[in-house]
């Protein structure tokens, strides 16, 4: 079926089969920074935003998006990278193959929570997996660049 | 020093961390045959017949092979130095089926959904035999997981076939059974380790081509290029010189991608279509098709002294391989070797038992490499024997643990180069304030708090065997570029190596190009592995830049027309009395004009010893004494690690390898049902830790200096994962006098043991 969505602040037309899935379809246009660590929807691997919000576009049929803003972090590269040199400093990238869902994660939580506290961080983000880093770097990260914000 | 010792970012980190395609599944070529494997659904089987041909009339669908189509010359996957001691004990695809998840078809075609499809039609009829599920009897079992007559073992595991036992050790330093005689205490003790998975966030994937001369070309997420290469050729039954491995970015390894799981599908497919082909496992097949940590039973005796010194010690175990034995003696001779060192003590060590092969998935390398699982056991019995002397469990070890300059019954005279362990113990101490914490604080009626601790030691790299090797060319415009067949799985291998060569070659980080790795341009390296890439590759790239700086030397001294004694070298500037050449001229003139000689540092490190990093570890936990369920509240890691080349990611890596060993000793177990099904294969059912469940970590180095490392580094890679098991059980028996013996420490585990208290 044809939709027409907003990805990454342009007007797209997407011919979409029923049953594909957004992570697949993004990806099949080009947008090679999401990944996919699960199927279950326990990894925040492919975390987008749609209108605004934090999603899981691996358990998001691509029809729903009818309409929608998508955003990757293609679509939000200058912010993403200014965390993600605060993130390196830390060396808490390690292997990054979670680094995009996380870094989308991280500036959706600094839109939605204003001074958040660590626990608050840490709630906001316990369903983005990490196995290298064992998260506590990316927490140093994310305080750094909230604090200098 | 300039750049050794810094903690600079990862030359690749910005566009790792942004989303660029830079992984194996973003670099595919057009439009790629996608290969999907039809899996055993019995844990052992005879196949009796396939019929594929509805499948194969199916549009789209391009190729399927089954154990009729695929060449017969049994191999292993293990990524290890030629003649693997792994047993060659597979084929490609066999007619007999080991494991629920073992291959028994691959299924090529234009896209997922029609490969899928076809996967339904094909009908497979199998004669199903009694499996092997329980590793502790396995040896009695009437059924025989590899019944094969052409199973080959290229060095003497004392492999008993028709016993199901993979591999028997037996060594014995001294007398033991005498010196257990002579102590006035002993404690013995038997545990269990569970199997482990890796879980790295990037699943096993694989690409495959012909080059334009024909070649196969294999691009994969692997930690070991160079024994992919070799693996496929044996395999396949082609020449190594007809295939290229490349390894691009690497989504995390933790020792899975030392075992080639999926390469061999992907190039069968190529090199019977012709065509481009992709694997890509999904998370289900990654934790139930691919490899584990083997599970053990670890009995251990230990005997001291009086005055406390150990005396004795003896530890028997027994390892579960699976279906296959990929890493199987090795993995096992690795518990001996990184636990029966460390107390020193001693005047009677033994360290003996068997591997045997289950219907389970084959189990593999992981991080810790047998050393996790006989650190657990090592140091739980420590404890319990701190208990019995009444002495501080900290005060026993600092008093038997192996110094610097000392040897040990294990190293046959070869002396301990580097430890700081006594420090790491008394720093740990000082940081979780043992001295007021020890053994418990009672907060409620409910709740106590305790410590809990454990040392541990690894080694870095394989000594006397893993070899390799490193190049770096002056360029034309004065850059380096510096080739490596290693590889970085996250960990910032590729960096730290650059900080090595800049260092030596006195230049900046931003003027050395890190190519890593492609076995047709990179000069041979065994892979990441055995921790040995900051240790043994980075030797060898010290020697590579030391080569080069004699090199340029040489040359400039050539070009200035004086003597090569009399030139100095800043990194910049050749200089002899008023003549001077910069580096750059040089550089252009080894393209251009006389003099013509382009400059190349060659270097290559194997080494005689393993030299262990340390590590000193103390767990705080809260147990509820109504539901037996174990908060961690705060760890601390002192880690010697010997010079910490970029301490800001050493620390990660010590922060992300504490975390996998509180997964291991808290959460993180592999399950399967009375039928030989894996139960734990998503992340709904397998715990790994997330954000909310590791309390507080915190770490400390103590460095030490290894005189046979670069810079005076050891490895930090695996050494980190060992201790959180024994120290949080420590602690949980320190809380509530439960000895979990058999992990994960559950709340149930912990609530049975207090109902018999």
């Amino acid at each position: 079926m044809q939709i027409e969505a907003t990805i990454n602040n342009q007007k797209m037309t997407l011919e979409v089969a029923p049953d594909e899935l957004l992570s697949d379809a993004l990806r099949a246009r080009g947008f090679l920074s999401i990944r996919q660590g699960c199927d279950t929807s326990c990894c925040g691997l492919c975390t987008v935003w749609i209108d605004g919000k934090p999603t899981l576009s691996c358990t998001t049929l691509a029809f729903r998006v009818k309409g929608k803003h998508i955003t990757t972090i293609e679509g939000v590269r200058q912010q993403a990278e200014e965390f993600a040199q605060v993130l390196a400093a830390e060396g808490a990238e390690q292997c990054g193959f979670c680094s995009p869902g996380f870094i989308m994660t991280v500036l959706a939580m600094k839109q939605e929570l204003k001074n958040p506290t660590e626990q608050e961080i840490i709630h906001y983000l316990t369903g983005n997996l990490c196995r290298c880093t064992g998260y506590l770097g990316q927490l140093r990260a994310i305080k750094k660049y909230l604090g200098g914000a | 020093m300039k750049y050794v010792g810094k903690g600079v970012p990862k030359i690749d980190s910005l566009r790792i961390a942004t989303g660029h395609p830079v992984y194996t599944e973003d670099v595919v070529p057009a439009n790629p045959l996608v290969v999907k494997i039809l899996r055993s659904p019995h844990a052992f089987a005879k196949i009796i017949n396939i019929d594929t041909s509805k499948a194969a009339e199916l549009e789209g669908v391009v190729c399927i092979l089954t154990h009729r189509d695929v060449p017969k010359t049994r191999f292993t996957l293990a990524g290890q130095s030629y003649p693997e001691p792994s047993p060659y004990d597979r084929y490609i695809l066999d007619e007999i089926v080991r494991y629920v998840g073992d291959e028994v078809a691959i299924i090529a075609a234009v896209n997922e959904k029609i490969a899928l499809r076809a996967m339904e039609l094909i009908k497979v009829e199998y004669e199903v035999y009694e499996p092997v599920l329980d590793f502790e009897t396995a040896h009695e079992h009437p059924s025989v997981v590899h019944p094969e007559t052409d199973l080959i073992c290229n060095v003497d595991i004392a492999m008993q076939q028709d016993k199901n036992i993979v591999c028997s050790h037996y060594q014995e330093i001294g007398n033991v059974e005498q010196e257990f005689a002579k102590c006035a205490v002993v404690v013995e003790e038997t545990y269990y380790t569970q199997a482990q998975a890796h879980a790295m966030m990037e699943t096993y994937r694989a690409v495959s081509y012909l080059d334009h001369t024909g070649r196969l070309v294999v691009t994969s997420s692997t930690q070991i290029p160079f024994h992919i290469r070799r693996q496929l050729a044996r395999a396949l039954e082609i020449p190594a010189s007809k295939i290229r491995v490349i390894k691009p970015r690497i989504g995390g390894g933790f020792g899975g991608k030392q075992t080639g799981a999926v390469e061999v599908f992907a190039a069968l497919v190529t090199l019977k279509t012709g065509q481009p082909a992709k694997i890509v496992l999904d998370r289900r097949e990654t934790f139930t098709c691919t490899t584990s940590r083997h599970a053990m039973r670890i009995k251990v005796r230990l005997g001291a002294d009086e005055e406390g010194y150990i005396r004795a010690l003896d530890i028997e175990g027994l390892s579960d391989t699976g279906a296959y034995g990929e890493h199987a003696p090795t993995v096992f001779w690795v518990l001996g070797e990184k636990t029966l060192p460390l107390y020193n003590k001693t005047r009677a060590v033994r360290y003996h038992g068997k591997v045997v092969y289950t219907n389970k998935m084959p189990a593999g390398a992981l991080r810790g490499y047998g050393a996790t699982q006989g650190t657990f056991a090592l140091e739980s019995a420590v404890n319990k024997l701190a208990e019995k002397l009444h002495m501080d469990p900290t005060e026993l070890r600092l008093k038997n643990i192996i110094r610097a300059g000392e040897t040990s019954l294990a190293y046959h005279g070869k002396i301990l180069g580097s430890s700081t362990l006594h420090q790491c113990i008394e720093r740990g101490k000082e940081m979780i304030r043992w001295q007021e914490k020890y053994p418990r604080q009672e907060i409620s009626p409910n709740k106590v708090r305790a410590v809990g601790m454990a040392v541990t030691m690894q080694g870095s790299g394989i000594a006397g065997i893993d070899t390799a090797s490193a190049e770096i060319r002056l360029n034309d415009d004065g850059n380096y570029t510096l080739l490596l067949g290693s590889t970085d799985m996250g960990t910032g291998s590729d960096t730290i190596l650059a900080q090595m060569a800049a260092e030596v070659l006195e230049t900046s980080l931003d003027r050395i190009i890190v190519h890593a790795a492609d076995t047709d341009i990179s000069p041979f390296d065994p892979g990441s592995y055995a921790s040995s890439t900051t240790y043994v590759t980075g030797m060898a790239v010290v020697k590579a830049a030391m080569d080069l700086v004699a090199k340029i030397i040489a040359q400039g001294a050539f070009l200035l027309g004086v003597p090569e004694e009399e030139v100095t070298f800043n990194g910049e500037v050749l200089q002899c009395g008023e003549k001077t050449l910069t580096l750059q001229k040089l550089a252009e003139l080894t393209v251009l004009g006389t003099g013509k000689l382009q400059l190349v540092g060659h270097g290559t490190f194997g080494s005689d010893v393993s030299p262990p990093p340390f590590v000193a570890g103390f767990a705080e936990v809260e147990v509820d004494r109504e539901t037996g369920k174990v908060e961690l509240l705060d760890y601390v890691a002192v880690v010697d690690c010997g010079t910490v080349i970029n301490p800001n990611l050493a620390r990660i890596q010590v922060e992300g390898g504490i975390v996998q060993g509180i997964g291991l000793a808290l959460y993180e177990d592999v399950k399967y049902d009375a039928k030989g099904n894996m139960l734990t294969n998503s992340f709904m059912q397998y715990k790994i830790p997330c954000r909310k469940d590791i309390g507080n970590i915190r770490v400390a180095f103590e460095e030490s200096y290894e005189p046979t490392g670069p810079f005076g580094a050891k490895s930090i890679g695996e050494v980190v994962i060992n201790t959180p098991a024994p120290a949080i059980a420590h602690a949980v028996y320190n809380a509530v006098g439960v000895r979990v013996t058999k992990l994960p420490i559950t709340p149930e585990k912990v609530f049975q043991g207090l109902q018999k208290k």
